[in-house]
Parts: C-alpha cells; sequence; structure tokens
C-alpha cells in the first residue's frame, strides 16, 4: 500500500492528492502558531495569525486595501498584456524564421540579464512616476523571458508537421496560422500562465518608488513604520492573487486542449 | 513510347556538414509508370529518405531532376502526397477535420469535404471514428487516416516513407492489405520506401533494390503475383523465391553498411 504511494510517476487518487495539498498548508499554519502563540519569537517580528486576521479585516472595512488590490492588478495586467502581445508573436516568429531568431535572440538574451529594478531611476527620468513607469517596469521584468520561452515552444513544433503540410498545398503564411500556431497554442498558454506569475512578483519592485497607492506601496508603508501583521496581509494577498490568476490560467487550459487527452474531458 | 508518370534522373544529394561532405545519394535515375506501385528496398542510411524528400519537394537535389508528369518539379506542392514513418496528425483536429485538412486549404466545399471524408473513412476502415483526436487512436488507426488524408487530397503520387516502421507484426500485415485495397480502388501511382523484404514485395509491381551508401539503385525486380493479392499470398513457392532473391540482395549491402 505505501510502496504504490512512493513508486516513480504512479498515479493517485484525486481525494488523496488535494488532502496532501491542505495538509502542507496547516502544517505551516500550526508551525507559525505554535512560534507565535507559544512565545518564541517576538510578536515585532512575526505576529499571530489571528492579528494578522483582524488586520486584514480591518484594512478591507475601514483601509482602502481594495482599491489598492484595484490598482495594483491593473498594473500587473496592462504590463504584462502588453508584454504578451509583442513576445508572442515576436517569440513565434524567432522559433520559426532563423533571420528573425538570429537578429533579435542575441540582443534579448543580453537584456534579460540587466535586473529590471534597476531600470526604475532611468524609467523615472525618461517618463516620470505615473502609471506608464510602473507598468514598464512589470514590462521589464516579464518581456524578454517571455519572448524567448515562446521562441522556445514554437520551435518544438516537430519538423514532419510542417513537412507533410506543404504536401497537402499549404502556403507558407498558411503553415504558420493553420500549423505552427495551432501547434505552439498550449505552449503558449502555458508560458503566459507562468510569466504572469513573474509579473506579480515585480510587483512591490514597481511600487517601490513614487508609489502612493497599490499593494506594494502597503507593504512598503508597513515596513517603514514597522507593521509586520499589515506587510503579511500584503504578502498572503498577492499570493492569493497570483494563485488565482494561475488557476484560470490552468482552467483555460484544460478547456481549450481536451485534444490532448486521451479521454477526451 | 508513353511519357511515365514519374522520372527521376540522375538525382544525386551530398549534404555538408560539421565533419565535411556526406554524399547520401549517388546519381540515380528510375521512372514509374502511371498507376504503378513501386517499392525501394534499402539498408538503413542508405537515402531512401533521401530520395523521397527530394521527390517532395522537400529537399533540393544536388545534381539532376525530378520529372512529375514530364514537368521538372519545383519544391513541395500537393501533387505529391506524403506519409512518414513518425504520427503526423494534426493532434488538434478531429480525424474528420485531419482527412479534410488539404480540402479545405484548396477551398473545397463543407458537402465536398464531407462525401470524400465519409469515402475515406469507410475505405480504411474507421467509419464512426470522425470525432476522435489523434491522441485516442492507436498507431496503425493513425497511419490509416495519414493516408486517408493523403488520398483525399487526390495526389498525382503518393510518397510514403516507412509509414508502417513503427508498427507491430501483426498491424503492419494488417495495414499492408488496406493499403493495398485503397491503391485498388484510387489507381494511384505509389512509391513507397521500405527496409522489410517481405512488404516490399507484397504491395509492388516492382521492387528497387539500393547499394548501401552511398545509395544508388543495384537493381530492379518486377514482381509477376497476381493481384488483388491478399496476406495469403506470402505463403506461395513464388513469393518465397521472390524472397530469397531480395534477401540476398540485401544481405550483401546491409553487410557491407556495419
Ligand atoms: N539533413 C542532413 N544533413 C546531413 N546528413 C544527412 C541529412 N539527412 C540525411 N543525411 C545522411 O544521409 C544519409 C542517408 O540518409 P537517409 O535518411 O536518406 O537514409 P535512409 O535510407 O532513409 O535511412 P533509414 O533506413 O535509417 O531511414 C545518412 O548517412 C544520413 O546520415
Ligand atoms: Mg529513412
Amino acid at each position: 500500500m505505501l510502496g504504490k504511494l512512493f513508486t516513480p510517476k504512479k498515479e493517485i487518487s484525486k481525494k488523496l492528492y488535494s488532502s496532501v495539498g491542505i495538509i502542507t498548508f496547516i502544517l505551516v499554519l500550526a508551525i507559525w502558531s505554535i512560534l507565535t502563540y507559544g512565545g518564541f519569537v517576538n510578536a515585532l517580528f512575526l505576529p499571530t495569525p489571528t492579528a494578522v486576521l483582524s488586520t486584514g479585516i480591518d484594512l478591507f472595512v475601514n483601509g482602502n486595501l481594495l482599491s489598492d488590490i484595484g490598482i495594483s492588478f491593473s498594473r500587473v495586467l496592462v504590463g504584462f498584456l502588453i508584454a504578451a502581445a509583442i513576445g508572442v508573436p515576436l517569440g513565434i516568429l524567432m522559433g520559426s524564421l532563423k533571420i528573425m531568431q538570429g537578429a533579435f535572440e542575441p540582443i534579448i538574451g543580453f537584456i534579460r540579464y540587466m535586473p529590471a529594478s534597476a531600470f526604475i531611476p532611468l524609467l523615472i527620468l525618461w517618463i516620470g512616476l505615473g502609471e506608464t513607469q510602473k507598468m514598464s517596469v512589470i514590462f521589464l521584468g516579464t518581456f524578454f523571458q517571455l519572448t524567448l520561452m515562446i521562441m522556445d515552444v514554437t520551435k518544438n513544433v516537430q519538423n514532419d508537421l510542417i513537412d507533410v503540410s506543404y504536401t497537402l498545398g499549404a502556403s507558407k503564411v498558411q503553415v504558420f496560422t493553420r500549423v505552427i500556431l495551432p501547434a505552439s497554442m498550449p505552449g503558449i498558454v502555458d508560458t503566459l500562465r507562468i510569466t504572469f506569475g513573474w509579473a506579480w512578483t515585480y510587483l512591490v519592485v514597481a511600487e517601490i518608488v513614487g508609489a502612493s497607492s497599490g499593494i506594494g506601496y502597503m507593504i512598503m508603508q508597513a515596513s517603514r513604520f514597522l507593521q509586520p501583521d499589515k506587510i503579511i496581509v500584503g504578502i498572503l494577498i498577492i499570493g492569493l492573487l497570483g494563485l488565482m490568476t494561475d488557476m484560470l490560467f490552468k482552467a483555460i487550459y484544460r478547456k481549450s486542449f481536451s485534444w490532448m487527452r486521451k479521454d477526451g474531458m | 513510347m508513353e511519357t511515365p508518370k514519374l522520372e527521376i534522373k540522375d538525382v544525386g544529394k551530398i549534404f555538408k556538414t560539421k565533419s565535411g561532405e556526406t554524399t547520401a545519394l549517388e546519381k540515380t535515375s528510375f521512372t514509374i509508370k502511371d498507376g504503378e506501385f513501386v517499392t525501394i528496398l534499402g539498408p538503413s542510411g542508405c537515402g531512401k529518405s533521401t530520395v523521397l524528400r527530394i521527390v517532395a519537394g522537400l529537399e533540393e537535389a544536388t545534381s539532376g531532376q525530378v520529372l512529375l508528369d514530364g514537368q521538372p518539379i519545383d519544391g513541395p506542392g500537393p501533387d505529391r502526397g506524403m506519409v512518414f514513418q513518425s504520427y503526423t496528425l494534426y493532434p488538434w483536429l478531429t480525424v474528420k477535420e485531419n482527412i479534410t485538412f488539404g480540402l479545405k486549404l484548396k477551398g473545397s466545399s463543407q458537402k465536398e469535404r464531407d462525401d470524400l471524408a465519409q469515402y475515406y473513412l469507410q475505405l480504411i476502415g474507421l467509419e464512426g471514428f470522425e470525432k476522435h483526436y489523434p491522441v485516442q487512436l492507436s498507431g496503425g488507426m493513425k497511419q490509416r487516416v495519414a493516408i486517408a488524408r493523403a488520398l483525399a487530397n487526390d495526389p498525382k503520387v503518393l510518397l510514403m516513407d516507412e509509414p508502417f516502421g513503427a508498427l507491430d507484426a501483426q498491424t503492419r500485415n494488417i495495414m499492408q492489405e488496406v493499403l493495398l485495397k485503397a491503391w485498388e480502388k484510387s489507381k494511384k501511382t505509389i512509391l513507397f520506401i521500405t527496409h522489410d523484404v517481405d512488404e516490399s514485395i507484397f504491395l509492388a509491381d516492382s521492387v528497387h533494390v539500393m547499394t548501401a551508401r552511398p545509395g544508388r539503385l543495384k537493381r530492379n525486380v518486377p514482381i509477376a503475383l497476381d493481384r488483388p493479392r491478399d496476406f495469403s499470398v506470402k505463403g506461395t513457392p513464388e513469393f518465397a523465391q521472390y524472397k530469397e532473391e531480395l534477401l540476398s540482395l540485401i544481405r550483401e549491402e546491409s553487410l557491407k553498411s556495419i
């Protein structure tokens, strides 16, 4: 029985699968509780779960947490959408046309190692402190990785699949639209899911300087006034939002690509 | 003399690689008549796929030319359909949509596509599977659909590169019969590559044996077995004789290529 659970790549029941996930969460919560309620750590460094919860509720009801979430979400979304709107087509072209790869891969490979946060002073100089600057940070943090990942997805389209299309009468344009694009679609959606997750991690960076709203701003403020409960609320909310968008992408994936599964469901 | 359907004239191929030049194919010539079923038999790596890819227009010959109905070919086109050894169905399309892929590109009407899909589904024995996706099919079924997809496009010649190479012996035998039936109905000209001696005899009007690398034609063996054929022909003394002849030819070459 136990041996079965520890056989590589063996399927386990759905119920067991989700139960162990919940148990891990409870375990983390338990350790947190023991450390704080047990008085093992200073509440100034790590507040109790109940303190965090009541701060969270208070911020929702009396503060402007909801509007902060809205502002942060729109920054992440717009920055990411622009990155995707340019990165996806560019990545597809780079993955299928050697000339495009030759032209863009070296420079993207170079820029992507430059930390997005280091561009903030320059961005402020160039475009000021407005919304555009915040979105630009998100854009810089995701665009280059995203483009390279989409390129790899497109490169993995089987050559025989393209060759057979020519023998069926497809033109070069049709090979793009009817073969390379649909064949890359699952990989594209998966790449967007992963990079959207990264976009969230750039939020705090984007809102460090010159922001007066947003969850990142809230976290920075709380750090200045030594409010660890508020920091944790902010972090948890970013985590939750990230998790929700991740689940949304997974649902889209499951719904759109049923042809990948034997049971067709 | 009537013009051959397909004429391969002094076609040769040299690949340039890091480690220098590889002659994949020495100057090779042969012709195929309209409606003929020709198989190419040769040891591994002798350039069989290279010949076929040149005929398909997917690879450019270093020398010589390929004539289809007397006209030199220029790049790939729907007049030369192809079935690969690897599974090349579009996984996001249903069986029916796969079969009618080329027709849709051509702009055929919905009605025409429906009718042709129905006809070819029946021909390959996959009625009732039109709504299935490739992932739900066995290897043999996938190759049947690939054959139907190529035939539905009505090419002048059908090129097949070891299409049954990945299938088990039992499925392979069944597929050979399915293909012969489809060929007899459609009267297509077929150029079929294999390294399986039984398969080359069973299917062909004529077997071209290739030498080890660098490949060229070694011998052409016409197969005078009666048509239509079914699996029982494989047990006849005539079949055994062809087999013996071809086995000794191919054995010489295989020894060289090891
Ligand atoms: N694109 C290429 N670049 C360099 N060498 C190649 C290329 N394609 C094929 N070759 C070489 O040409 C020779 C013939 O290859 P080909 O694929 O035509 O052989 P084959 O008879 O189809 O072999 P198999 O039975 O293994 O399918 C081989 O030595 C192969 O390594
Ligand atoms: Mg081959």
